[in-house]
């Protein structure tokens, strides 16, 4: 079936597009929407477009960093200022989904996608958006929590602040098939370190409820703590409270809860 | 519903068409163009064998909306062949029997050509890397890296 396809030249003209229209759907780099498209999808029947320079601009230059919505993976790996996300870009599709696929596509993939909103929720990432009445900022985990509900609003980007150092961001996507494959699950870290302790520290999953959630159980048991064999076990061990993964062809529910604490423990003691 | 007029590079030639409104890369290629070498595998972005470059990068042509490319240059396998010879990715994939049933081949032999043209000598590494999106159920891949390799070496010592 024909769609309309509305291009505008500014992005907050697509945002009125969008949240004027409950069939329509914001096109960014096609791997979501397209394929929609060629499954059949009769819920979209308009697609908007925006041609906004902003969505596609990187600033990578200071602590605080902002990607543009429409920023391609390939994009992000290019830049030597975001050598913390290469591994989160890196594990995305191939080379051709890394040419298309965008930061702010990615947070709205299901499972078993999504994998760099993954390691954006580590990060405390805070989204743009811009609805019909204005812009505004949310925190991403309040993002994904109500991803369903916005389908209205146009994300414009993604801001988080850099890591103080490699060791203190950590990423870790299990796939059944290398170097591409959807994942089993993905598990990120954010462990921020003042006077030797543990100070923020944040869990994100992917593949293990819904929508990315953070463990935050884990979080507990290494927050004010030492990176020690001891916590770590204790973070691994609570790694799956408040998960709620399903069976998909990939791995079941069981399989993922099974795996989860031993990957957390992995990921946290910095083996490969 | 209107159709929307198309004008785009197709293989170093300029073609005009009118496309439906949602209507992918691939089926324009295919159905209005007449361009059989994207193959349909999985509407996905899963397979890979409808691989084309855009611009020289390499893109899905089923997840492509077709009005998205209005004035860039669109590269498919049926461009790849020089006059009445065999490109070397061509000629490399046919003596390391990297064909099999066939059906990947197109979108391997663009990820290849995308591969190549960016970095002319690849490790083996960088060749499993750069068609980790396309799928092949025969040959096992084996003969495609090795195919690619092959051309890979040959251009390096032409």
């Amino acid at each position: 079936m024909a769609v309309t396809v509305k291009t505008f030249s500014s992005a907050t003209e697509a945002a009125g597009a969008l949240s004027s229209d409950r069939s329509a759907r914001y096109l960014g780099g096609g791997t979501l929407v397209m394929r929609a498209l060629n499954e059949g999808d009769v819920s979209i029947s308009t697609v908007v477009r925006a041609q906004d320079q902003t969505l596609i601009r990187i600033d990578a230059s200071g602590p605080r960093i902002t990607l543009g919505a429409g920023v391609t993976f390939a994009r992000v790996l290019a830049e030597r200022d975001l050598a913390f996300l290469h591994a989160p870009a890196r594990s995305i599709g191939g080379p051709a989904v890394r040419n298309m696929g965008t930061v702010g596509g990615n947070l709205f993939a299901p499972n078993p996608y999504g994998d760099f909103a993954v390691a954006l929720l580590a990060l405390d990432a805070t989204v743009a958006m811009q609805g019909g009445f204005g812009s505004r900022d949310i925190p991403i985990e309040e993002f994904l929590q109500a991803r369903d509900r916005q389908a209205g609003t146009l994300v414009l980007s993604v801001s988080c602040t850099r890591p103080a150092s490699t060791e203190a961001f950590r990423y870790r996507k299990i796939a059944r098939i290398k170097p591409k494959g959807g994942s089993v699950i993905t598990l990120a870290a954010h462990l921020p370190i003042s006077g030797g302790r543990i100070a923020g520290a944040r869990i994100a999953l992917g593949s293990m409820a819904p929508t990315q959630i953070r463990a935050r159980a884990a979080e507990r048991a290494l927050e004010g703590r030492s990176l020690d064999t001891a916590t770590i076990a204790a973070a691994a061990s609570a790694a799956t409270e408040g998960t709620s993964p399903s069976d998909n062809a990939l791995g079941s529910a069981w399989y993922r809860r099974e795996i989860v604490g031993v990957h957390l423990r992995r990921l946290l003691s910095g083996q490969e | 519903m209107s159709k929307i007029p198309l004008q785009f590079r197709h293989n170093g030639r300029d073609v005009a068409i009118f496309v439906d409104g949602g209507t992918n890369l691939l089926v324009a290629l295919r159905e209005l163009i007449g361009d059989m070498t994207p193959k349909f595998g999985c509407g996905q972005g899963g397979c890979g064998t409808c691989s084309v470059l855009i611009d020289g990068e390499l893109h899905l042509s089923c997840l492509t909306l077709a009005e998205t490319v209005a004035g860039r240059s669109i590269e498919t396998l049926d461009g790849m062949k020089q006059g009445p010879n065999l490109h070397p990715l061509q000629r490399a994939f046919a003596d390391n029997f990297a064909a099999q049933c066939g059906y990947c081949t197109p979108g391997m032999l663009m990820a290849a050509k995308a591969l190549l043209d960016r970095n002319p000598s690849p490790t083996r590494d960088e060749v499993i890397e750069a068609i980790s999106g396309n799928i092949c159920r025969c040959t096992g891949y084996e003969p495609i890296i090795n195919a690619i390799l092959a051309a890979a070496g040959g251009r390096a010592s032409a």
